[in-house]
């Protein structure tokens, strides 16, 4: 595999267990999916369902003792085996933007510090020179005075602009990857709109690939070229956003765009899905999803379905074909 | 000394599960706990019953026998007077320990009553109090203690109503912030609405509810009070010779050191610290416990 | 505050030290009956028959001014007594801290940074210092490292400084031992819990060498609750010098101060308490100060706790 197939990050059955109490314990079970050179990709999942675990295993941030199986690669090589300086320099190629600015930026250190060290130590920048790019980032994400932010400190700024500082850091290094762990879930709604639409254009500008990663399937839709949605640890379904959104093939998928609260006439109306997430080692031996699905057959309880390639995708449901267009959201109330 | 509260890493879920084993007092403190409390047990029962077990007089002088090592059922010997080593260790476990039990149970009383008090009225008397207390602050154990002792006497007495007193304001300062947690849940409101009296709620509810809290800061508190009463003790303002108190072997041993005879002085040395290890270890599994409680 | 808590508490000291029973008189002339002619000279010389509060603030007044009154059985000003002794205590404390700060620190960060055994070490380490008190220290390296193996000085202070520093090293470690382990293991549990913080996460997701991570992200933030430890625990050893100065017979304040309230002596136990107390609140006052300069969260106004 390499670069040449149009792939900048090939993940391939990745399998994650971690330590728990002394046992491992699986949170991601079959994960693939690819992105291209400047390709955006949502990855969409309820809470717990492996979102995060699957952004850290790309970033190499799994925590102590975690076992990985399965490949990644990233420009052909592969992204398990890296280690010390080899490593450094593909995390400066692949930046990450947490969920929660005000935790994953140090509070003791200045807002220069944080945005100028990787460009300092890393990239052998002068410390003007820094200062002057981050402040020009700063002004492309909406930030006019961006010399007084640097010499402040983290409890001095608000959650939207630290949101902001970290997504101008994190393309300070120019990096070819964005991992955006839920980039806007931390910030109140018309700033989840701002730093949302900065980020598109700012990585549409730059020709950058993004994971994006988010519970907004609508979001993701809206930002991205492909969807893949996540269940309990598994990859259960990939396809174009439109496609995803129009025509769902998974049931849970279905039922995620069912989910979203939505204006019909004067009544909003939320079709949630019966029952409670799933993470990967409480999921049921055979489909994950099964004790929760309202087309299950007692064979879907038998074996793990293959994610099964599908036109423009991924599906992993033994009934797609069969249930295909049912599904349409909502359908079930229909 | 200094008491600080310990920032308490994240408790793995395993702790957690385990927490539900052994006895009721000490549940979720571990097998190490438990080997700590059996220790301190002891230690209790020898500061009981130490004087009568004693197999000799400890206070039977006889010169001729000073430093004199091992002899028949002298099994530790004898000190710098002649009297049995042993006996006097056993003795001597009375004021070592039961002072510094005093010391905590009369702090912990002042401590737990100015934290609710404070934290239940607030405004003017918690302020008042806490400037008090921090005034207090400024007073190290040991000054206090040294500054009782003229103005009383020099005595377990006066030691032991110093240390109380110093101990206080630390007391209360962690408690008063966990009684403080404790007030605004939604429960006591509730037990306020029901037309509760004050003090029932702060006694039966509040009170009870910071239990845990309050042994596990007595039981750290217990390690700092007997290491400064046996200094105080050692300084010659505490129990007074030829009383047997581990505090004092530890300084009328001294002489013996000096000669090469450090029999007295380490085997009261050694048995402070086995008593300040189990208290530790001890006191670090309870409050590691009382923080998973209240949070 | 700092003026305040002074003031209050050199009225306490003060306060409690006149309600001390003994009679000035009887410790002035020893025990003769004088006659009272000599009661009347010697009521005047020090002012035994003002009332309390000009007493009071007389005292307090020429303690501003470094005047800390006589000591009656020495017959001696009390501040010159301790001046000539504070210097011992000074350096003995100064010595200690050092070995605090290097010796707590770097097992702490040794224990914090590492997992598996070193780790254990420390932590069994810090649990058996934590233990032994400075007298119980004091008895063990003065019959260890001084009787048995002849390394150092038994007793006293020395002159010249490489002479001091060999008195002072046994009484230093002794002094050091049980606050060596609350430092440790506060350095261990920050620096532990830094590791873990998201920020620090950040920091590797963006490739900087773990060394600069440590000391950039990890050992900065952690300095604040170590300076604070640190702070308050060499506030706390003016006190606790006493016991070592007299386990290892040094003349410094501490032991002097022993002595005086063995020797009922009232003006030097209030002299000396003063200082103590004095010493105790500026140190935790410095100490405050540098925990709002290291924490830009805390301002200096709020950071008087
Ligand atoms: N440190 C850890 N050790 C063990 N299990 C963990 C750890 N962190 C997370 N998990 C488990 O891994 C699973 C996946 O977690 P992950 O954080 O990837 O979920 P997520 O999809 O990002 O959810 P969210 O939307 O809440 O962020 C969950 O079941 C979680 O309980
Ligand atoms: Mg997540």
């Amino acid at each position: 595999m390499s670069a040449a197939d149009g792939r900048l990050l090939d993940v391939a059955s990745l399998a994650v267990q971690l330590p728990v109490g002394g046992e491992l314990r699986t949170v991601l079970h079959d994960v693939s999916f690819h992105i291209g050179p400047g390709e955006a990709l949502g990855l969409v999942g309820e809470s717990g369902s492996g979102k995060s675990m699957t952004a850290r295993a790309i970033a190499r941030l799994l925590p102590a003792g975690a076992v990985t199986t399965g490949t990644i690669s990233y420009a052909g090589g592969d992204v398990t085996a890296l280690k010390g300086a080899a490593l450094r320099s593909y995390r400066a190629e692949v930046a990450m933007v947490f969920q929660d600015p005000r935790a994953h930026i140090n509070p003791v250190r200045r807002i220069g510090d944080f945005m100028t060290e990787a460009l300092r130590t890393n990239h052998g920048v002068s410390k003007a020179d820094a200062v002057a790019r981050a402040i020009g980032l700063l002004a492309e994400v909406g930030i006019a005075d961006g010399q007084r932010r640097l010499e402040q400190h983290p409890h001095e700024l608000s959650g939207g602009l630290l949101q902001r500082v970290m997504i101008a850091s994190a393309l300070l290094t120019e990096p070819r990857l964005l991992l955006a762990d839920e980039p806007t879930t931390a910030l109140d709604v018309t700033t989840q709109a701002d730093v949302m639409a900065i980020l598109d254009d700012l990585r549409r500008e730059r020709g950058m690939a993004l994971l994006f990663i988010t519970h907004d399937l609508e979001l993701a839709s809206a930002v991205c070229d492909r969807t893949a949605v996540m269940y309990a640890g598994q990859l259960v379904e990939q396809r174009t956003s439109s496609q995803l959104h129009d025509d769902p093939l998974h049931p849970y998928t279905a039922g995620l765009v069912g989910a979203r609260p939505r204006i019909d006439g004067d009544v909003t109306r939320l079709a949630a899905i019966p029952g409670r997430p799933r993470s990967a080692y409480e999921a049921p031996a055979g489909c994950a999803f099964a004790d929760r699905c309202e087309h299950v057959e007692d064979a879907c309880g038998e074996a793990r379905p293959p994610l099964e390639p599908i036109e423009d995708g991924f599906v992993r449901c033994r009934r797609a074909t069969e249930l295909r267009g049912m599904l349409r959201a909502g359908g079930r109330h229909g | 000394m200094s008491l600080v509260e310990l920032p308490t890493t994240a408790v793995p879920p395993a702790r957690r599960r385990l927490a539900g084993r052994g006895l009721p007092l000490l549940r979720g403190t571990g097998l190490v706990g438990h080997l700590c409390a059996i220790v301190l047990l002891g230690a209790l029962l020898v500061a009981v019953f130490g004087a009568a077990i004693a197999p000799h007089d400890p206070d039977l002088t006889n010169l001729s026998f000073a430093f004199v090592g091992r002899f028949q059922d002298h099994y530790l010997g004898f000190d710098s007077q002649g009297r049995d080593l042993l006996s006097r260790l056993l003795a001597g476990a009375r004021t070592s320990i039961l002072g510094p039990l005093v010391v905590v149970l009369l702090s912990m009383l002042f401590g737990t009553v100015l934290a609710i008090a404070t934290a239940w009225k607030g405004g003017r008397f918690d302020t008042i109090v806490s400037a008090a207390l921090d005034v207090l602050f400024a007073f190290p154990a040991i000054v206090l203690a040294i500054i009782a002792s003229v103005v009383i006497e020099p005595g377990l007495k006066a030691a032991s109503l110093a240390l109380s007193v110093a101990y206080t304001p630390y007391i209360a300062r962690v408690l008063r912030s966990a009684a403080l947690r404790e007030r605004s849940r939604d429960y006591i409101a509730a037990l306020e609405v029901q037309g509760l009296r004050a003090w029932v709620i702060c006694v039966r509810h509040l009170g009870r509810n910071m239990l845990p809290i309050i042994v596990a800061q007595g039981t750290i508190l217990f390690g700092y009070a007997m290491v400064d009463l046996a200094a105080i003790s050692f300084l010659g303002l505490g129990v007074q010779p030829p009383q047997a108190d581990w505090g004092v072997m530890v300084a009328t041993g001294q002489s013996g050191v000096l000669q090469g005879y450090p029999m007295e002085s380490l085997c009261a040395g050694l048995c402070i610290v086995v008593v300040v290890i189990a208290v530790n270890l001890l006191g670090e599994r309870l409050s590691d416990r009382s923080t998973l409680v209240t949070r | 505050m700092l003026i305040v808590t002074l003031f209050v508490a050199s009225f306490a000291i003060y306060a409690a030290m006149y309600l001390a029973p003994g009679n000035p008189i009887a410790a002035l002339t020893g025990g003769r009956t004088p006659t009272p002619q000599a009661i009347q000279v010697l009521e005047e010389r020090y002012h035994l028959n003002d009332p309390f509060l000009v007493r009071y603030v007389r005292w307090l007044g020429n303690a501003l001014t470094g005047d800390l009154g006589v000591s009656i059985p020495l017959r001696s000003d009390v501040s010159t007594l301790i001046r000539q002794r504070i210097g011992t205590t000074v350096q003995l404390v100064a010595f200690a801290s050092l070995i605090i700060v290097v010796v707590g620190i770097g097992l702490g960060v040794l224990g914090g940074l590492r997992r598996g055994i070193v780790d254990n070490v420390v932590i069994v380490l810090s649990t058996l210092s934590a233990a032994v008190p400075s007298f119980v220290a004091s008895i063990i390296l003065l019959s260890v490292f001084a009787v048995n193996l002849g390394w150092f000085p038994v007793l006293g202070g020395g002159d010249g400084f490489v002479d001091q520093v060999r008195h002072l090293t046994l009484p230093a470690f002794a002094l050091a031992f049980s606050s060596i382990a609350l430092v440790a293991r506060i350095t261990r549990a920050s620096v532990r819990e830094e590791m873990g913080r998201e920020h620090v996460q950040t920091a590797i997701s963006r490739g900087i060498p773990y060394r600069l991570i440590v000391r950039r992200h990890v050992m900065r933030n952690a300095a604040i609750p170590i300076t604070t430890i640190v702070g308050i625990t060499v506030a706390s050893l003016f006190a606790a010098s006493a016991v070592v100065e007299r386990a290892f017979t040094l003349n410094g304040i501490g032991a002097y101060l022993i002595q005086a309230a063995l020797s009922k002596d009232i003006a030097v136990v209030q002299g000396i308490s003063l200082v103590i107390v004095a010493v105790f609140v500026v140190v935790n006052a410095i100490v405050d100060f540098l925990y709002a300069t290291l924490d830009p969260r805390v301002s200096l106004g709020t950071s008087a706790s």
